[in-house]
């Protein structure tokens, strides 16, 4: 519960919320005090000690400001192979003069949507981080993607942050998929700094009936980040959406995904890698809400975990008593590489109705020997036998990347780590 | 070219291997037969490298090098194959990628330039014939969802591609149709020479129509308890293991 400490430490970040959206701003701000930081007690968040690790950390939050970004900086961070829609962010603000534009969707910061229904969908009673980001954040972005467009290019979202000691940066995102649209979002950020600063995002995703939308993310911003994302997405009938979410490293890093399937014939997919090392600790919270009859949901989640890093995963289900002929399947798979590392893992299932087929399967363990000294008896040395099989582990996962330059970005990413040359 | 002198091994704490002695040289065929339990698969692994099994006494020469002391993949680079009793299943890595690999680290010990995708390809269609194995099948994760023939067949084709000195053949026969151990023999004998040597270790006589051995050693309770030529394998085939291990208890106990 709140503690003085909570809003004596938010205080300034507090009192220093823009003016737009105003009575949206005030309601979300009481909502964040009334529910204060999350304490060890509270069961979302009993395994992510995120209070105590935000208040050693840093102390009197105060908001990031944007800053200047050189058009090599953004060229040197495109993915490569990247072609599409471009969106740059400088601490979470908008810069139109690096970004590009694409026919079918219009991009416009937030304070001139005045009539968005911000926070219909991700609801500041829900989680303290989506209260305190919607008090708060600074700019934010509006996509409208116009009835029936079908982008073939990505959409990528360009995140710069540089910030110092103790300030937050609070991006949010605003998506709208007019009616039979179809895009795929890559989320990316990149750090500037070393300090310790805390990013904590909400990102909201409105679909249209038949829209198909993918959004894919990596997080892979240096060891001293503590991130805390909500994303939250509304699907129409016959839609479809896709997360797919690649954590490499942070300090804390905990998302919190949700899917509602709100018509029949929706289906969601629900895919990520954690690959962590160091004192990296993610923790993967998904909730997937069926709601209407013929619905489905997959999802993935493989966990490479070493050192004294720890991962969590939490997936909940939910079948609706109407969600009859239901299918949602889950699954969680861990390898620890290590003593000291530690996996937390829950599924979370409520069916209330009588018809459905549900699965969910998490296994923690670690690396098959037998597998390994089969390698090695062909002559593939250790260290290239480990990462042979640990890309392989995961690449069930990153299979699933239809984004091809994404894909390759991520995978020579997870190579690079593992010391694999395939 | 091996020269296996007083060899001891155990697993947890358990003797299996209670001195072997064995001499191959190159263009020579081994057969190592044996009761269940007498330590053929754990002599085969030990020679290979397997961590689990720890060797308590004596020594292993390959081609004049202490084997013992080499890691599993310097010893394939050597050129010691082992072909597995049960070759792993592992799901994502396709047999293409994974033999590539494997094949470009050996030829980098041995001092040879990588072969290029093109040379590598041609290099495997040429030994695909050879156990008439089909791409397909190599394209797909390394033996997930192979048949036990399958799996022994990619076995004999990574053989081949590896151009091992040594081959061990670990129950090759064990689990196979009469073709399928016509195919994997025939794959064995085209790639025997003057310069390489082969032990087949096996349970039945059978698979030694197919590869003739030039010796035969009878392993029992951890030790080469006789030794013959292939008419031994025939002779067990007829008479079965108990005689000879009524020979070696009455030694034993005498």
């Amino acid at each position: 519960m709140s503690t003085l400490t909570t809003s004596d430490s938010f205080s300034t970040l507090l009192a220093t919320a823009p003016t737009s959206f105003a009575p949206l701003r005030q309601l979300a701000k009481e909502s964040f005090l009334a529910q204060g930081l999350p304490s060890l007690k509270a069961e979302e968040y009993k395994f992510t000690p995120i209070a105590k690790k935000l208040e050693s950390t840093l102390t009197n939050f105060t908001p990031a400001q944007p800053f200047a970004l050189s058009a090599e900086q953004v060229g040197g961070a495109i993915i490569e192979g990247f072609e599409g829609l471009l969106l740059v962010f400088a601490n979470g603000y908008f810069q139109p003069q690096l970004s590009t534009s694409l026919e079918g969707i219009s991009i416009t910061r937030l304070s001139d949507q005045p009539e968005t229904q911000l926070g219909s969908i991700a609801k500041v009673e829900k989680d303290p981080f989506t209260a305190l980001n919607q008090a708060t954040f600074s700019e934010g972005i509006h996509l409208s993607l116009s009835k029936k467009t079908q982008l073939d290019q990505p959409i990528l979202l360009l995140q710069f942050h540089q910030a110092n000691v103790g300030q937050v940066i609070s991006p949010r995102i605003w998506i709208e998929a007019g009616d039979f649209s179809s895009a795929t979002f890559i989320d990316h950020s990149v750090s500037l700094g070393e300090q310790p600063y805390f990013v904590n995002k909400v990102v909201e995703i409105k679909g249209g009936i038949n829209t198909h939308l993918t959004y894919l993310r990596l997080q892979h911003e240096g060891n001293r980040v503590i991130e805390v994302s909500n994303l939250e997405t509304d699907l129409q009938k016959d839609g479809q959406f896709t997360s797919v979410n690649i954590s490499l490293s942070g300090d804390l890093v905990r998302n919190n995904l949700t899917l509602n399937l709100l018509g029949s014939n929706t289906v969601g997919n629900m895919f990520g890698v954690y690959l962590l090392n160091g004192k990296t600790h993610v923790d993967n919270h998904t909730n997937v809400d069926h709601t209407f009859p013929h619905t489905e949901s997959h999802e993935l989640y493989k966990g490479i975990v070493a050192d004294q890093s720890r991962g969590v995963f939490n997936g909940k289900i939910f079948v609706r008593q109407a969600a009859q002929k239901t299918n949602a399947f889950q699954q969680n798979n861990n390898i620890l590489l290590s003593d000291d590392a530690i996996v937390n893992t829950k599924p979370q299932l409520e069916i209330w109705a009588d018809d459905v087929k549900c699965s969910h399967g998490c296994t923690v363990g670690q690396l098959d020997e037998d597998a390994l000294f089969y390698l090695q008896a062909r002559g593939i040395d250790k260290i290239n036998a480990k990462g042979l099989l640990l890309h392989a582990f995961a690449g069930e996962v990153l299979d699933k990347i239809e984004c091809d330059s994404f894909r390759n970005h991520v995978v020579a990413q997870i190579q690079e780590r593992l010391g694999s040359k395939i | 070219m091996l020269s296996i002198k007083n060899l001891h091994a155990s697993i947890e704490g358990t003797p299996i291997l209670r001195g072997i002695n064995l001499e191959v040289n190159a263009g020579e065929v081994h057969a190592i037969m044996g009761p269940n339990g007498s330590g053929k698969s754990t002599l085969a692994s030990v020679l290979a490298g397997k961590e689990e099994y720890e060797v308590t006494e004596g020594e292993v020469l390959f081609q004049g090098k202490e084997l013992l002391s080499l890691s599993p993949e310097d010893r394939a680079r050597e050129g010691v194959f082992l072909a597995f009793q049960y070759p792993i299943e592992i799901p994502g890595v396709s047999t293409t990628n994974f033999l590539r690999t494997a094949l470009n680290q050996v030829r980098e010990y041995r001092g040879l330039a990588p072969l290029d995708a093109v040379k590598f390809l041609s290099l495997m269609k040429e030994k695909m014939a050879l156990v008439e194995i089909d791409q397909k099948l190599l394209s797909r994760s390394l033996n997930e969802g192979f048949s036990g023939g399958e799996k022994k067949r990619n076995e004999i084709f990574q053989m081949a591609m590896l151009e091992p000195m040594l081959s061990i053949l670990d129950e090759t026969d064990s689990g196979l149709d009469i073709d399928a151990l016509r195919i994997v023999s025939n794959g064995v004998n085209k790639l025997k020479s003057d310069k390489t040597a082969t032990i087949v270790v096996t349970h039945y006589q059978r698979l030694l129509d197919y590869i003739v051995p030039d010796f035969v050693h009878v392993l029992y309770n951890g030790r080469i308890v006789k030794s013959g030529t292939k008419e031994l394998a025939l002779e067990l085939e007829e008479k079965g293991y108990d005689w000879i291990k009524e020979e070696v208890d009455a030694t034993a106990t005498r």
